[in-house]
């Protein structure tokens, strides 16, 4: 890869408890993910794939190391500068959806916008627009619990990206999807990377749903274990 | 911004109907008291002033007896008055408009199969100036009536009702105790006075008649006396004092052994009253505020804890702590203005329905209705804060992960 990366740990620990009780979540971890990549993160369960997206997020910062977004090292922001920073450069995908209760599609996508401050008529427009990207046009009224799972996942994508995010990370995503349902979210993010230049890290432990990706990182006991680029994607 | 945060906060309240309005009934209950008390305790000064002005204008009450009466009552025999300390203040006194003598028994009266037991007082035609009261009916007493002591009165609108229903008393021959009188004339009513005695339940009669038929002496036991205007109440008043004084020769040193009393003071120091009565009855009501404001405190602490995902999700998408703050304040302060209208609405009608109970009448004021709005707005706030600066501060990693 060439240019700047986008986002850059370095030499990252992240460590809960003390003493005994310690638990190195991540150590050591050294990673460039560059615009438009679309990474794979697998692992055993508790390897600390999570915490490092979460750390990539903004919504945790590193016990030492550094991280650097877009080349800006972000050891010194505050926690209100890092919830600007999610608003205008991060886009989430959860494994458990979370959208907002009795509330509208349209209303959870256009969530994003609102903290914006954006007018609501072309918060409107752009979170129609999205919505009819992920495949989901004339649903816009429907509350998440008249959506299945996979439209359900289909609405969290049309929020991460309204606000047109430099990165989308999505944790588990297709954990609480059926293997059809995931194929085609799968397909949708490989559309939005390779039409949108989306850039997109994504943890899974299912093969198959890595197999969508240029490049596969593993974890292993909170460090890196491997990191190859897939010759071709699906 | 600000307006979806409104329009969230409405919805979040709408969502959770039952809950909202059971949480809002303690700032309802607290602001409709505070209308009410406040309002019927205004409504209930100003009658109370009203009434004291319709006891006559700028009158003063010249009474015997010392005004320090002790509690043991009266310390010595009390010297009555006569016609004698009438004609002085009449003649020594200036800007007076009017002076009446006042001397009154309570005496059964007996009209056909009738009776009926009321005050007579023997007075002037003086009575009518200084009350500021009227014959609506009939005649005041002729200048021979007066000077022969001829038997005739003259009805209070209570006395003629009862003793003549509906029949027409002039002319008409009635008997105070032992006495008979012939009827010249009606009072018109007056209802009650201030301090809740039927003003109407009276019947008049000329000074000398009564002294001479039924008092059978020539004591005077009150001296009404109007100024002309109500500026010069505190000089009359001073002047019948110090005349007082020189006629009963009393030593520098004694204390009055008659007493002048403004009816104005009084009327104040009633007003007063009511005023303190009325600030009593507003801090209870403020205590019912703050008990509402305590269960919007924890409503919305129970809201955010059901809402800690909602959180975790607002805040990865990009909420400041700030607009969270803001959010859950606004939901706190909207819970409580719609309480403290719903109040204020309620508290109106209430007090509407009290004042015509109460026969007072209903003096809303807007300067109340704003503050009992603005405290309410202001215990939304104050209560609010704490949870909302909770939900402000939750970690967006674990309100993510919460169930
Ligand atoms: N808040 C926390 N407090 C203590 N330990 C934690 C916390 N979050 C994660 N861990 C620990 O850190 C390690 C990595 O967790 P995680 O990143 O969630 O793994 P993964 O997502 O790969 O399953 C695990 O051992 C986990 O128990
Ligand atoms: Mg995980």
């Amino acid at each position: 890869m060439s240019g700047a990366p986008l986002i850059e740990l370095r030499s990252v620990y992240r460590i809960y408890g003390r003493g005994e009780a310690e638990i190195r979540a991540l150590a050591a971890v050294d990673l460039a993910i560059h615009p438009g990549e679309f990474v794979a993160v697998m692992g055993a369960s508790g390897s600390g794939k999570s915490t490092c997206m979460n750390i990539v997020g903004c919504l945790d910062t590193p016990t030492s190391g550094a991280y650097l977004f877009q080349g800006v090292d972000t050891g010194g922001l505050s926690r209100d500068q890092r919830a600007l920073l999610r608003r205008h450069y991060l886009g989430f995908v959860f494994q458990g959806f979370n959208l907002l209760d009795r509330t509208t599609a349209l209303e959870n996508v256009e969530l994003p916008l609102i903290y914006r401050g954006m007018q609501r008529s072309e918060r409107h427009a752009r979170a129609r627009r999205a919505l009819d990207k992920v495949g989901l046009a004339g649903r816009e009224r429907h509350t998440p619990a008249e959506l299945s799972g996979g439209q359900q996942q289909r609405v969290a994508i049309a929020r991460a990206i309204v606000s047109e995010p430099a990165i989308l990370l999505a944790d588990e995503p297709t954990g609480n999807l059926d293997t059809q349902r995931s194929h085609e979210f799968m397909r949708l993010l490989v559309e939005l990377n390779r039409e949108e230049g989306l850039t997109v890290v994504m943890v899974t432990h299912e093969a198959d749903m890595a197999d969508y990706a240029q490049r596969i990182i593993r974890f292993r006991d909170g460090r890196v274990e491997s990191d190859s680029t897939v010759e071709s994607a699906a | 911004m600000y307006w979806n945060t409104l329009l969230l906060a409405l919805r979040e309240m709408r969502r959770n109907l039952l809950r909202s309005t059971l949480t809002m009934l303690g700032i309802i209950i607290g602001v409709a008291a505070v209308i009410t008390l406040v309002t019927l305790g205004r409504g209930a000064t100003v009658h109370v002033a009203s009434e004291i002005a319709g006891l006559g204008s700028n009158l003063l009450h010249l009474r015997p007896g010392s005004r320090n009466r002790g509690p043991g009552g009266i310390s010595g025999p009390i010297e009555p008055f006569s016609l004698a300390d009438v004609k002085a203040v009449e003649r020594e006194i200036g800007g007076v408009k009017a002076i009446a003598p006042i001397a009154s028994k309570t005496l059964l009266t007996v009209y056909g199969n009738s009776n009926w037991s009321t005050r007579v007082n023997g007075t002037s035609n003086g009575y009518f100036a200084a009350r500021n009261w009227a014959v609506s009916h009939g005649r005041p007493f002729t200048e021979s009536e007066l000077q022969s002591g001829r038997s005739v009165c003259i009805l209070g609108a209570t006395v003629r009702s009862e003793l003549f229903d509906r029949e027409d008393p002039l002319g008409a021959s009635l008997r105070l105790g032992r006495v008979s009188c012939q009827v010249v004339g009606v009072l018109e009513s007056k209802g009650q006075s201030p301090f809740g005695s039927d003003q109407d339940d009276q019947i008049l009669m000329p000074l000398k008649a009564y002294q001479r038929r039924i008092a059978g002496n020539r004591d005077v036991n009150l001296i009404y006396v109007s100024a002309k205007r109500s500026e010069l109440t505190v000089k009359v008043k001073r002047d019948i004092e110090q005349l007082m004084r020189q006629r009963r020769r009393i030593a520098s040193d004694q204390d009055d052994s008659f007493n002048v009393r403004d009816m104005k003071e009084v009327a104040a120091r009633v007003s007063s009253t009511t005023r303190t009565m009325t600030s009593l009855l507003g801090a209870v009501a403020t205590v019912s505020l703050l008990v509402g404001g305590i269960g919007i405190m924890n409503i919305m602490l129970v809201s955010v804890t059901e809402r800690t995902r909602e959180i975790g999700i607002r805040l990865a998408l990009g909420a400041r702590e700030r607009n969270v703050l803001l959010q859950f304040l606004v939901e706190a302060v909207v819970l409580s203005s719609v309480g403290g209208v719903s109040g204020i609405v309620l508290g109106v009608l209430s007090a509407w329905a009290g004042a015509g109970m109460l026969g007072v009448p209903l003096v809303l004021s807007a300067e109340i209705i704003l503050i009992a709005f603005g405290f309410s707005a202001l215990v939304g706030v104050v209560f609010g804060y704490f949870p909302a600066r909770q939900a402000a501060r939750l970690d967006p990693i674990q309100a993510l992960r919460h169930e």
